[in-house]
């Protein structure tokens, strides 16, 4: 009796303030629903599922160590972990690997992936910035934030990665939206972007510009450029209601499908268990972002709030972009599955991301300090 | 961190004219509404998105399903067993031997250059072969295979094999190549199969021959090509996306091609072509009884394997300009003047037209002249050769004689006469782009050289010179017609075929015959009794060669200038070219009274017919008749 109220004491601060139960059982089903699928993708490379579990493991912990830092310590630390973060993006152009272009970095045990913590750190900078000014945001501040965004969104597109340089500035953008940007200024900066389109057209890399032709039409190129799509889309299809089954995906076990585990794994998804395992993972992509921005709202600090709100919105952007690329609706564009597709950095960051909130949400109540204080 | 500090304390600096309160209620309201806005938007496209899902997997589902289906499942052709051709004895003469070839999937092969390349530093590919690479691919659809390099040896299959996973598209396949184990011997026989070219894809049906690397180019493998081939089977195999095929999911199997069994007889094809001692010259031997064709060479022949592999433009260019041109199949295509050996036949049209008795004489003074003209046609005897009779003028080959008989007969009657020995015309047999030959007649010398007909030809072709072309094979169906009593059985290969290893040996159906003379003509007996005499009698021009024959030849030498089938035709022989003249012809068949076998022998500038033609008939006579009697004996 007594050790087992020392074993409690003992283990209380591991304990509490406790995880939320419902975010955290929603993550797992993604989580499960992805190592599922990559078990098929991988076509019986299981050493490919079991190191994916393994960064799912690490991701976790981040994510239990990171919900027992209160959101105020977070703010602080956050500056740090924005230059630092920034600067191993730096040297991404100096020492990158990577298949179409320079993208990660090797340390020796693994490979990091820089760009992938911008979509931390980004939020987080212009969280913890807009947390010490008065809000609605004023043209001041609005230059400042593009700043804390254009830096690493600048660097990401020097590597070239256009998917996750739109992710990174849409988490960043969000916190500035959320803050409570006027609608004026939406509109006038989204006419400016709308009118800058052309301007970037030459900007873009030969295969980012193939990417959007192809897009456009995947049919003008059906073995070549087209192929990502069109068998994607065959994948899918050919899923119907109740899908194939799992690991009878054929599409992927027979290689028709590319990158079958990285960003086009949604589609052997949908292809082994059909409409009805999409509508249930979309519902569950829906109750994840809803969960989240609840949490944000119910944050009492403008940083946790603006954080969280980000997150949860930057989560969505992900799911859409990669839905929308795997389904055809959007141009291949190179962002992954959030906890589906493999890899680990992303992993990693996205439970790590999900940790801060389940901070926020442990801390709701702590937070009774008002702002301006810290 | 200080760049935040510094701001920090600016703002402050600033004072409360820039400093607003900041109304925690209202921020958090507002994010609230924002918050909202956002989940509305996000709902909205998971909504979106979730449409596109059920417009692909519901509506779409037919056609993705489809298309995932025939991604997966190609239908692959098996390439039925090509039929094997035997001699009469069972003696293999076109075989299937397994071996490998490289195959290239052009699709799947993203850089086909630079895989060729790379390819060479595994395997030898010869300039020959990239270049026979490049114009079958062009024939070809994306998908299909196109072979690169046949016959690869053990070595370099393991060589490849070791190599493959860097070859995408590339990949070993075994196959059956055929095989001649004759080699030159029946080389215009059999035929040989070669790379299907462009030309052959336009008469081939395309579905039997959709993966057949080859097919029939000459002899028997071109003339029974469909029965040789077999019939097309079908397999549903899946593949992965590189093409590699994974597994067999249904298949039809291919109905092999026909074994055939033809009528030459493998031992006499060798004895006779051995008996031409390397002059350049052709034999036909037919069976008279029944138009099977026993031996058919020609000399110089080639080696038809080495058309299977395919060869260099080099190679292929040396064997056209070889001297006496191993590849010309002169026994069907060639075409010689007959020369004296016509004789017998137009004896024969004088008896039948009833101008002549056969004991009716002539003198031969050794120079013959038309009415009223100056020319000379000589007799081949300075002086002639005195009075003789019908069978007299053939034993010792008296062209006076015959002179004299055509100018009576007159073309007309000449042509028709000898028609009914098929001369002009093809034989029938089964071999693709038989020559006709040329029958002297007024219409043809009209529509040759648009030129009136002259007494004087009539004349020179009594004793088978001036516009007579004849090929070997003509000449031996000829000489059958003679030894089969006047029925016509027109020549052929194919003696009997086989559906499979265990189906029934079916004798082939006989092309049907027909009669060139009445029944039991006794103007037959005494032509062949002349001809008889031309091997046994006292002043017969072969006597020298029929002399310890257990066996009683009728034959008939011929000394004639060869004709090229488009070559200039001089009236005069004297006035050819020395390497046009004096080829060397001997018609006959033996045993005289129940004639086996009916030969025609023609020796390129093999001076006299006798002494060049007629030791070359006896060797084939011998090896056939006397083989065969040592077999009936017990």
């Amino acid at each position: 009796m007594e050790l087992a109220l020392i074993l409690r004491r003992g283990l209380s601060p591991l304990l509490r303030p406790r995880l939320d139960p419902f975010l955290l059982a929603a993550l797992l089903v993604m989580m499960a629903a992805g190592l599922a699928t990559l078990h098929s993708a991988a076509g019986g490379n299981e050493r490919l599922v079991l190191l994916q579990a393994v960064r799912f493991g690490v991701g976790l912990g981040a994510l239990w160590l990171l919900s027992r830092v209160p959101p105020a310590q977070l703010r602080r630390w956050t500056p740090w972990f924005f230059l630092v973060s920034l600067a191993i993006l730096a040297l991404v152009p100096l020492f990158g690997t990577g298949r179409s272009g320079r993208h990660w970095l090797n340390l020796g045990i693994f490979y990091l992936q820089p760009a992938e913590l911008m979509k931390l750190s980004v939020p987080m900078a212009v969280a913890a910035f807009l947390h010490r000014e008065p809000l609605p945001p004023g043209w001041r501040t609005l230059l400042l934030c593009g700043l804390l965004i254009g830096l690493p969104v600048g660097l990401i597109l020097l590597q070239p990665d256009f998917g996750t340089a739109v992710v990174v500035a849409a988490s960043g953008v969000f916190a500035v939206w959320l803050a409570g940007l006027s609608w004026a200024r939406i509109g006038m900066f989204g006419t400016l972007g709308v009118a800058a389109l052309p301007l970037g057209w030459p900007l873009l890399q030969e295969y980012q510009r193939q990417r959007i032709l192809t897009f456009l039409d995947p049919d003008a190129d059906p073995l070549g450029a087209g192929w990502n799509i069109i068998q994607s889309k065959v994948a899918a299809g050919s899923g119907g209601l109740f899908g194939k089954g799992w690991g009878n995906s054929t599409q992927a076990r027979l290689d028709f499908l590319p990158e079958q585990t990285t960003d086009f794994i949604f589609a052997v998804y949908a292809e082994e268990f059909g409409l009805v395992g999409v509508v249930g993972m979309l519902l569950v992509f829906a109750f994840i972002v809803g969960r989240s921005l609840w949490i944000a709202m119910d944050a009492k600090e403008t940083f946790a709030r603006l954080l969280g709100g980000s997150l949860a919105l930057t989560f969505a952007v992900y799911v859409l972009m990669n839905g929308g690329m795997v389904t055809g609706l959007l141009p291949v564009v190179g962002v992954p599955m959030p906890l589906m597709s493999y890899g680990g950095t992303s992993a990693v960051t996205l439970l790590a991301g999900f940790g801060m909130l389940m901070s926020i949400h442990s801390h709701r109540k702590l937070l009774g300090r008002p702002n301006g204080w810290a | 961190m200080r760049r935040f500090r510094r701001r920090r304390r600016a703002t402050r600096a600033l004072g409360p004219a820039r400093a607003r309160l900041r109304d925690g209620q209202a921020e958090s309201n507002q994010f609230r509404r924002r918050a909202l806005l956002g989940l509305v938007a996000v709902v909205l496209g998971l909504a979106v998105l979730g449409a596109r899902f059920v417009f692909l997997q519901v509506i779409g589902y037919e056609e993705y399903h489809t298309r995932s289906e025939r991604n997966r499942i190609k239908p692959r052709p098996i390439v039925p067993a090509r039929g094997l051709v035997y001699d009469r004895n069972g003696v293999l003469l076109a075989d299937n031997v397994p071996a490998y070839r490289l195959e290239l999937v052009p699709e799947q092969v993203e850089d086909i250059q630079a895989t060729l390349d790379a390819l060479a530093s595994v395997l030898p590919i010869t300039p020959d072969e990239r270049e026979r690479f490049a114009a079958q691919r062009a024939g070809r659809r994306g998908f299909q295979p196109v072979p690169l390099k046949l016959r690869l040896s053990e070595a370099e299959v393991a060589r490849f094999a070791v190599e493959r996973h860097r070859f995408p598209g590339v990949d070993v396949v075994p196959y059956l190549t055929r095989h001649y184990p004759a080699g030159a011997l029946f080389a215009h026989v059999v035929g040989y199969v070669g790379r299907i070219d462009t030309r052959d894809l336009e008469r081939l049906d395309a579905v039997q021959y959709r993966e057949s690397t080859h097919v029939g180019k000459s002899g028997i493998e071109r003339y029974y090509e469909t029965r040789l081939h077999g019939r097309v089977g079908y397999e549903e195999v899946e593949t992965n996306a590189e093409g590699r095929v994974l597994r067999v999911l249904k298949r039809t199997p291919a109905v092999a091609g026909e074994h055939l069994y033809l009528s030459v007889d493998a031992e006499l094809q060798a004895l006779t072509a051995e008996a031409f001692a390397g002059q350049p010259g052709s034999a036909v031997a037919i069976d008279p009884r029944s138009g099977e064709v026993l031996a058919l060479v020609n000399v110089p022949s080639f080696d038809p394997n080495a058309f299977v592999a395919g060869m260099g433009r080099e190679q292929y260019a040396a064997l056209l300009d070889a001297p006496h041109r191993p590849l010309f199949n002169r026994a069907v295509l060639g075409g010689y003047g007959p020369g004296s050996t016509l004789k017998p036949f137009i004896g024969l049209a004088g008896l039948e037209a009833g101008l002549r008795r056969p004991s009716d004489r002539i003198l031969s003074s050794g120079a013959f002249r038309l009415p009223g003209q100056e020319h000379e046609y000589r007799d081949w005897r300075k002086g002639g050769h005195g009075w003789v009779d019908l069978r007299e003028s053939i034993a010792q080959s008296v062209n006076t004689y015959f002179y004299q008989l055509a100018l009576d007969l007159g073309i007309e009657r000449l042509g028709e006469a000898m028609a009914r020995f098929g001369f002009g015309a093809p034989t029938g047999i089964d071999l693709t782009g038989e020559a006709s030959g040329v029958l002297p007649s007024r219409e043809w010398k009209r529509a040759r050289f648009n030129q009136p007909w002259y007494p004087g030809e009539t004349v020179i072709s009594g004793i088978g010179q001036g516009y007579w072309v004849t090929t070997p094979l003509q000449l031996a169906h000829a000489t059958a017609i003679l030894a089969a009593g006047g029925e016509v059985h027109p020549p052929h290969l194919l003696r009997a075929s086989r559906a499979g290893f265990d189906a029934a040996i079916e004798p082939a159906p006989r092309p049907p015959a027909s009669r060139a003379l009445e029944a039991d003509s006794p103007h037959l007996a005494e032509v062949v009794d002349g001809m008889v005499a031309v091997m046994h009698g006292e002043t017969g021009t072969a006597r020298a060669y029929a002399q310890d024959a257990p066996y009683r030849i009728a034959g008939k030498t011929g000394t004639a200038q060869r004709i090229g089938r488009t070559g200039e035709q001089s009236l005069d022989p004297e006035r050819l070219a020395e390497h046009l003249r004096h080829q060397a012809l001997f018609i006959g068949f033996a045993p005289a009274e129940d004639p086996r076998i009916a030969i025609a022998v023609v020796v390129e500038h093999g001076g006299s017919g006798t002494r060049a033609a007629a030791p070359i008939a006896r060797r084939i006579f011998d090896a056939w008749l006397l083989r065969e009697d040592a077999w009936s004996s017990p």
